[in-house]
């Protein structure tokens, strides 16, 4: 009987507080998350050193101002880049680049043709991106977004058969709890497909 | 028994009459206190390109962004530079990039991150102009920024 009379709480604010939070959402996702295509661009050098490479472990990839493709002479589709680039990396016809002066060794973790007269060892394998002046940055991104998945997936691979987890999943591991032997694993992946991209002075 | 019968009946009601003010002082204060939006565009908004190999730009508060589109003014054509609410030439770049540098602790500055953000119809000359002037004053890390996203056919027409 005594219970009744306990006034009700007003619930005309409610509208209030549930505006308040709706526009507190509404600012706060509107921060977008800035991701894209990370890259590093070679270090500035004053001695032009004249590195001699063999023209079978280079894999010439050029887009024209009319966001046309040519790899190695050939027109092609962006579509076709991930598993030309795959094919070509992956190649190990060869040896290796030598490392303390060892003598450099055949690519034990390739799963290629091995044909002689594509790339000799992922660590010599250059991918080599001439662009027009006038080409799309859009079709620019896309090669590039292209020749990464290749890498990527590359790695993943190796990942997936050496450590039973993929290169993502790893990295993404490694930002949750950065541990030694994470780092070593990401390395170790990186170290065996490594990105050797060249750009050349575009055609003007 | 009565007595504290009576006590219970005299309760009143909270009046929640200054509830809406209070939850405007806090939208008002949220809404003067966020400082999100970074840069007021000059130029018309770049269309990001679509790519599905991305990786987030890490460290925020390191990352100087570049803005490449075309200008509002239909009638002037090529690609424009916006850079801290002013459009400006290639050759300011560096200058840009040492006065964020300015802003940070020294041993941050190697850590620091360049994001292009371009429009997909900007042409790749403006793009590797760019490139080299950040080569030459070792900004080396660069993003280009880009949409996530797998259909990547939306990026050249």
């Amino acid at each position: 009987m005594a219970r009744r009379d306990i006034g009700e709480i007003n619930a005309g604010s409610m509208a209030d507080i549930a505006f308040l939070l709706l526009i507190f959402f509404l600012v706060t996702t509107t921060m977008d998350v800035d991701s894209g295509i990370a890259r590093k661009l070679p270090e500035k050098t004053d001695v032009q050193s004249d590195v001699i490479v063999k023209e079978k472990n280079v894999l010439d990839i050029v887009v024209n101002r009319n966001n046309q493709l040519l790899v190695e002479n050939e027109f092609v589709k962006v579509t076709d880049i991930k598993r030309l680039a795959m094919k070509f990396i992956d190649n190990g016809g060869g040896l290796g680049t030598p490392i303390d002066n060892r003598p450099g060794e055949p690519c034990d973790y390739c799963e290629g043709a091995k044909d002689p007269n594509s790339s000799d060892h992922p660590s010599k394998a250059i991918i080599s991106l001439q662009s027009d002046r006038g080409t799309s940055y859009g079709m620019y991104i896309s090669v590039q977004n292209e020749i990464e998945a290749a890498y990527n997936e590359l790695r993943n691979r190796l990942a997936t058969k050496r450590y039973g987890r993929s290169y993502d999943a790893l990295l993404s591991d490694y930002k949750d709890n950065p541990s030694k032997s994470l780092q070593e694993k990401i390395d170790n992946l990186k170290d065996k497909y490594p990105q050797i991209i060249t750009e050349p002075e575009p055609i003007k | 028994m009565s007595k504290f019968n009576k006590k219970k009946k005299g309760l009143a009601a909270i009046s929640t009459a200054s509830l809406p003010d209070i939850v405007f002082m806090l939208l008002f204060f949220f809404m003067v206190s966020t400082t999100m939006r970074e840069t007021d565009l000059l130029i018309k908004k770049p269309a990001l390109p679509v790519a599905s190999e991305v990786k987030k730009l890490e460290l925020k508060s390191l990352v100087s962004t570049i803005y490449i589109g075309k200008s509002k003014d239909a009638r002037i054509s090529g690609d424009k530079i916006q850079v801290n609410d002013k459009i400006v030439e290639v050759k300011d770049i560096p200058s840009f990039i040492y006065s964020e540098r300015a802003l940070r602790k020294e041993d941050e500055v190697k850590f620091m991150t360049t994001s292009i953000k371009a429009d997909k119809e900007a042409s790749v000359g403006t793009i590797l102009d760019i490139k080299e002037q950040l080569r030459d004053i070792n900004a080396l890390k660069i993003s280009f920024s880009t949409s996530r996203g797998n259909d990547l056919s939306s990026n050249y027409k």
